[in-house]
């Protein structure tokens, strides 16, 4: 190609990498360390193409065990290939290492913390976040719009990926976690709908299987696919 | 050679202030009939308190004063413990008791960046310890005692300096008998300088070695030998607070400072704790022992208090807090940290043990477990709570990510088992058929199962008669 004519090109591209761009069709690609979810249906949705690192997601269900744990394994399985643990902060019930270990979850990476009270383990849920030695931090802790504040900000300190889990009716009130996923059992699938994200813009309504992850999407290092998306042309 | 004297000015009173400032006067006393005023603070000199007084007019004069006798082995175990500090700076060490300590810094001039920067880092890590100190340096260690005792602050290199550097000091300062500074009082000689300057054959013969010796070993004419302090094995220390304490606020600021000490200690035994054993040791006179259990060896002070923190927070005190005392037994070597270019990724190296323990200073050991997969067929014997970051084999088997504790008996109808309605079996039967030898055999058939909500859960039928259903786990 010639680099006169490519020059433009970049530049354009660039442009529009910018966050304060907004395209109305779009939601504003933002460049975000982000970790893969697994789903690439999902991962398009997402700014910076992953789940955010250094911030909170909010995952709001009906019901507990209908499938978002499993939404989540496929990046879990990847960062525990990392350094950093996994801190599963009150679970309902007992994380069994054998369904981590075979969906690909090393079991030796899992930190398991129960707080005898909700400020206990919202305590604990920070400092695991703040410090930075956690890659993922799992709350199933009531943390309130105040908690939530507090996590949020223990988790851009640290770079932590912090996901907390809740009611689906909280789904309402505001949050200042900066993604925001609503999960719903679908016929043998999951429906996501994300309630808010960063660089805003109304997102469509997914349907994953989980139990089916894209495997070479794990394979990619999100930068690179995340280049490869915004710029179709050479794709 | 270069030593350097540290002369803790007022030991006994400083070891008393170093454990929070009070407001109240406060004296020590001598053991002596009557008592006396050995030191006092700021408080009781304002009230006209002084040195030298006895008590009973001391008290006469401040009713209030808080009085405390002066306790020799208290001074030496403090001594020790700042040797035992002192050993991060260098390893030739020797105690000039009761209130001095010397130093030979030579060898870790280069190490510090000469010897100037290393005074300075020994001063202010010395204010932090709660010690306030006069520091003088000479070639040789009897006239950087002397000349630190004077509170000169001087830094001689130079042998030849020293005869005009110790000439004005007063001759008190040799610890001679009171009978011979009087006798050279009248001779007109109360300074170094003085006393050098009479004839001294006739010094030697009316006062004999006694005097002249200690002079000829400042002066560097006679060597001047000094019995080097070892590194002990373990850590002991306590501080004495100036008033018993309710609340824990005060307690960590002595523990800080004694948490310092520590990894003085600890960087000079190039070693890390394990474990560290605070007591509190109360009015009533019982011991309130506090434990702090390391999953990594650690001297990091600030690592240290923080855990003591949270550790404190969930402490009680009945009873007001007198003394604290820090022992320490289990050293484990940790290498000196090696100079890094980036700072250190928290997610791996030493650093990630830390979370580990804070949580557990807080919430207890129990409360944080790590989890590792176990060979057993019986699922719920095929997991383990363990020690964060214990490897497992994996499993090859699909499972479930929630367990429940005990297997939950669902009601069924027809054959089919029901939870919030009846369940639909996606797979299965996977026969489970183990633990006939140690008696918790079972003998189940496991499906996979979906109920109304879309919830995938693991559910089983005994196989043995009456063939009850029960959930086991959730896939979530």
């Amino acid at each position: 190609m010639n680099p006169t004519h490519h020059a433009p090109a970049r530049t354009l591209d660039s442009l529009l990498e910018q966050p304060w761009i907004w395209r109305g069709d779009q939601y504003a690609k933002v460049a975000l360390e982000s970790i893969p979810s697994g789903f690439d249906a999902l991962d398009e949705q997402l700014p910076g193409n992953g789940w955010p690192r250094g911030a909170i997601t909010e995952v709001l269900t009906s019901y507990q065990g209908i499938g978002e744990l499993r939404l989540l394994t496929p990046a879990l399985a990847a960062l525990s290939q990392q350094e950093g643990w996994i801190a599963l902060i009150a679970p309902p019930h007992l994380p069994y290492a054998p369904g981590f270990s075979n969906l690909g979850v090393d079991p030796s990476r899992l930190l398991v913390v129960a707080g005898k009270s909700d400020s206990e383990s919202l305590w604990a849920a920070e400092r695991c976040l703040r410090t930075g030695s956690c890659a993922a931090v799992l709350i199933w802790t009531n943390a309130g719009e105040r908690g939530l504040r507090r996590l949020q900000t223990a988790a851009e300190q640290g770079g932590s990926w912090g996901v907390v889990f809740g009611h689906t009716r909280l789904a309402a009130q505001p949050s200042p976690a900066p993604l925001r996923i609503q999960v719903s059992p679908g016929r043998r699938r999951l429906d996501l709908q994300i309630l808010k994200r960063r660089g805003g813009g109304w997102a469509p309504p997914l349907s994953l299987d989980v139990d089916k992850p894209s495997p070479a999407s794990l394979d990619a290092p999100a930068f690179e696919r995340a280049r490869r998306r915004i710029r179709p042309g050479q794709a | 050679m270069l030593w350097s004297c540290l002369h803790f000015p007022d030991f006994h009173l400083q070891l008393l202030l170093r454990a929070g400032e009070s407001a109240r006067a406060l004296a020590v006393t001598s053991p002596t009939r009557p008592p006396r005023i050995l030191s006092c603070n700021h408080g009781a000199l304002d009230q006209g308190v002084r040195p030298g007084m006895t008590l009973s007019a001391a008290l006469a004069l401040e009713p209030a004063l808080v009085e405390r006798p002066r306790n020799e082995s208290t001074e030496a175990a403090a001594l020790q413990g700042l040797a035992a500090w002192a050993g991060q700076f260098t390893p030739t060490i020797s105690l000039a008791p009761p209130d001095g300590l010397l130093l030979e810094l030579a060898g870790s001039l280069r190490l510090f960046g000469g010897l100037a920067p290393l005074l300075r880092k020994i001063e202010i890590n010395l204010r932090e310890l709660g010690y306030h100190t006069r520091i003088a340096t000479a070639p040789i260690a009897s006239a950087a005692l002397l000349l630190a005792r004077a509170g000169a602050g001087s830094k001689l290199t130079n042998l030849r300096d020293l005869p005009s550097a110790l000439a004005p000091l007063p001759l008190r300062l040799l610890d001679l008998p009171e009978i011979t500074l009087r006798c050279l009082a009248e001779l007109g000689a109360s300074t170094l300088g003085q006393c050098l300057r009479l004839p001294r054959q006739g010094l030697a013969a009316r006062f004999g070695p006694g005097l002249l010796a200690p002079l000829d070993r400042a002066l560097g004419l006679l060597p001047d030998p000094r019995p080097l302090f070892q590194t002990p094995e373990h850590y002991h220390n306590r501080i004495l607070l100036p008033a018993p304490v309710g609340d824990v606020e005060p307690l960590l600021f002595v523990a800080k400072r004694l948490l310092l000490e520590l990894a003085g200690f600890l960087s000079a035994r190039r070693s890390g704790l394990a474990r560290l054993d605070l007591e509190l040791h109360q009015e009533d006179g019982a011991i309130l022992p506090v434990l702090l259990e390391l999953s990594a060896p650690s001297r990091d002070a600030t690592h240290l208090l923080t855990l003591l923190r949270e550790r404190l927070s969930s402490v009680t005190l009945k009873q007001r807090v007198e003394a604290v005392v820090l022992r320490c037994e289990h050293l484990r070597p940790v290498p000196p940290g090696q100079l890094t270019l980036f700072p250190e990724d928290p997610r791996s190296g030493p650093q990630r043990w830390m979370i580990i323990d804070e949580l557990r200073a807080r919430l207890g050991r129990e409360a944080v477990h790590g989890l590792a997969v176990h060979t057993d067929h019986r699922p719920e014997l095929a997991w383990r709570a363990c020690e964060p970051g214990t490897n497992s084999s994996p499993s090859p088997y699909p499972r479930p990510l929630w367990l429940l504790r005990q297997p939950l008996p669902l009601k069924s109808e027809g054959g089919t088992p029901r939870f919030r309605g009846p369940l639909q079996l996606l797979a299965g039967p996977e026969c489970i058929e183990s633990g006939w030898w140690d008696g918790q055999d079972i003998r189940r058939d496991y499906f996979l199962a979906r109920d109304a909500r879309e919830e995938l859960l693991w559910v089983f039928r005994e196989r043995a008669a009456p063939h009850g259903w029960y959930l086991h786990g959730v896939f979530a």
